[in-house]
């Protein structure tokens, strides 16, 4: 049984069709990808699966319950990290785990303990009474996924989780996504037009484009799909979402997806 | 609500997500008890880097010594038996309050801005508390506005009410006003929604405020159309009553019991829209 899934889920903004009757699911365990340009559709999809953004049509359901009529209960079982910077600059990486803790019913007895697993399990106990914002791009990252994690949830979303890393804080950031995977069985979606990430972090992939799912498989499969040897998933991608000129991405998305990397940089 | 029982598999999960009880005594614990834990991330942040509050005393500490000693000395307002500077204490209170809180809804965009909404809002806290919360770290910035002032006051030789019950009233008065202020800048940045359009509105909406309350000149002075908007000014009930209790023998023109009433009744109305608007902000 699938632990996330969407049927014919839809969301206009006005004349803009941003996810347009998107219908898959994943299995749980599985790390999915959601591939695609800018404008593809993929946070908006992530805003519906979340809860933040109510669907304007077709349904979906985290671990069996409906984003729509059952959202308070999907954020308990659901880990959520943004795009954009989420933890709190102005806090120590403790007290930022600590607040949530709090905030996801964690017993008294256990928060400490589950504090600070997150912290030792993403390599930031000796950083852990530091104010966030002394921290590198890299290390707000494993934080922040290391707070998505303190409640257990059952299906994790990482909305483009090494945007601005530079190549080594990304490694670092893709081998701690894999350990949890591997030690929690957690089911992943994240977002990326990182082609490589795709490759080395996700049993299946959709590649998105004009809020349709345009291609989904394996990374193996749709390489073979679109050519022989020698296909890398980037000619996937292009193969799929067309080579014309770059349509998607907002000026409010472009100039917040480079604050973004410019914060992490 | 067992996961398990709905057949979906827990893939290997140390543990299970936790759900929290639903009877309603848990639920009002639970609800006060998120409420805090926002207004407590305030107090932190407070404690890690208390300069950007401290340097909001700069301002009430110049209304007070220099309009303050000046209108003081020149006596054209009248404020009948008793001291100008007496007289317009409580109001810079209300004033440096109204500052501090009217602009809280710059914080909100840039925390929707940064992603920090986005998680609070992913994550099961009730919305009400999350406005709640943020109303009350407004408060609680308030009550240091407060002491600054009581400070400032207090050299100034303002005559101040001691007693305990008073500092209480004067404590609550503080929190409300912080709140209610605090919540309408929420309201307004859930409505524009960018910085540049709220910083103009900020700007547009305090002084009225101000000015349109009984904060540095008595409600007599004022010409009928300007008393009418003072009644419905929020403002003027929070100085009213801090009039009568942070001053000795102060006394109050409207009754305490409207005071608290109408500072009361605003908050929770305002809370309940902001909870309603709050998730819209990261749309």
């Amino acid at each position: 049984m699938p632990v996330l899934e969407t049927e014919r889920l839809t969301r206009r903004y006005g004349e803009l069709t941003a996810v347009d009757s998107l219908t898959f699911s994943v299995e749980a365990g599985e790390v999915f990808g959601l591939l695609g340009p800018n404008g593809a559709g993929k946070t908006t999809t992530i805003k519906m699966l979340t809860t933040l953004l109510p669907p304007t049509s077709g349904i979906a359901r985290v671990a069996g319950f409906d984003v729509v009529h059952q959202a308070g209960s999907v954020r308990h079982v659901i880990g959520y990290v943004p795009q954009m910077i989420s933890a709190d600059g102005t806090l120590t990486g403790y007290e930022n785990l600590y607040i949530f803790a709090r905030l996801y019913d964690i017993p008294r007895s256990e928060r400490e303990k589950r504090v600070r697993d997150a912290l030792e399990f993403m390599g930031l106990m000796d950083a852990a009474e530091k104010l966030v914002r002394e921290y590198s791009g890299g290390m707000i990252r494993r934080l922040e996924i290391a707070q998505s994690m303190l409640h257990r949830p059952h299906v994790l979303f990482l909305d483009e989780p090494t945007v601005g890393l530079d190549p080594g804080a990304r490694r670092m950031v893709w081998d701690h996504i894999d350990q949890l995977r591997r030690n929690y069985g957690t089911t992943i979606l994240l977002t990326t037009h990182i082609m490589e990430e795709a490759d080395s972090l996700c049993n299946r992939v959709a590649i998105m484009h004009l809020g349709k799912v345009a291609a989904a498989g394996t990374p193996l499969e749709l390489k073979a799909a679109v050519g022989g040897n020698g296909t890398s998933l980037d000619d996937v991608f292009i193969h799929f979402t067309g080579n014309e000129l770059e349509t998607g991405g907002s000026y409010r998305e472009t100039s917040r997806a480079r604050r973004t990397a410019r914060r992490l940089g | 609500m067992k996961l398990q029982g709905q057949g979906v598999p827990l893939a290997g999960l140390d543990k299970p997500a936790i759900m929290p009880r639903t009877d309603p005594f848990s639920a009002v614990l639970g609800f006060l008890d998120k409420t805090w834990v926002i207004a407590e991330l305030e107090v932190r942040k407070i404690r890690h880097d208390p300069t950007e509050l401290l340097m909001r005393a700069v301002q009430p500490a110049l209304w007070l010594l220099i309009f303050g000693q000046v209108f003081s000395k020149i006596r054209a307002i009248p404020t009948g038996n008793m001291s100008y500077i007496d007289f317009m204490a409580p109001g810079i209170l209300a004033q440096s309050v109204l500052f501090g809180a009217i602009f809280y809804g710059i914080a909100i965009i840039w925390e929707r801005d940064l992603g920090v909404v986005h998680k609070f809002m992913v994550s099961p806290t009730p919305r009400p508390a999350l406005v709640l919360g943020k109303a009350l770290s407004a408060g609680l910035r308030g009550l240091v506005q407060a002491v600054i002032i009581y400070i400032l006051a207090l050299l100034l030789g303002v005559k101040m009410n001691w007693n305990l019950s008073a500092l209480a009233g004067v404590i609550l008065i503080v929190l409300l006003g912080a709140a209610f202020f605090s919540t309408f800048s929420l309201i307004i940045a859930c409505l524009v929604k960018t910085r540049e359009r709220f910083m103009g509105i900020g700007q547009v909406l305090t002084m009225p405020l101000f000015f349109a309350s009984n904060a540095i000149y008595p409600i007599a002075l004022m010409p009928g159309w300007l008393k009418v908007i003072s009644a419905i000014n929020p403002l003027t009930y929070e100085v009213d009553a801090l009039r009568s209790l942070m001053l000795s023998g102060g006394t109050s023109a409207m009754g305490l019991g409207l005071d608290f009433g109408v500072l009361i009744l605003a908050t929770a109305l305002l809370v309940y829209i902001g909870a309603r608007l709050y998730p819209r902000v990261v749309i």
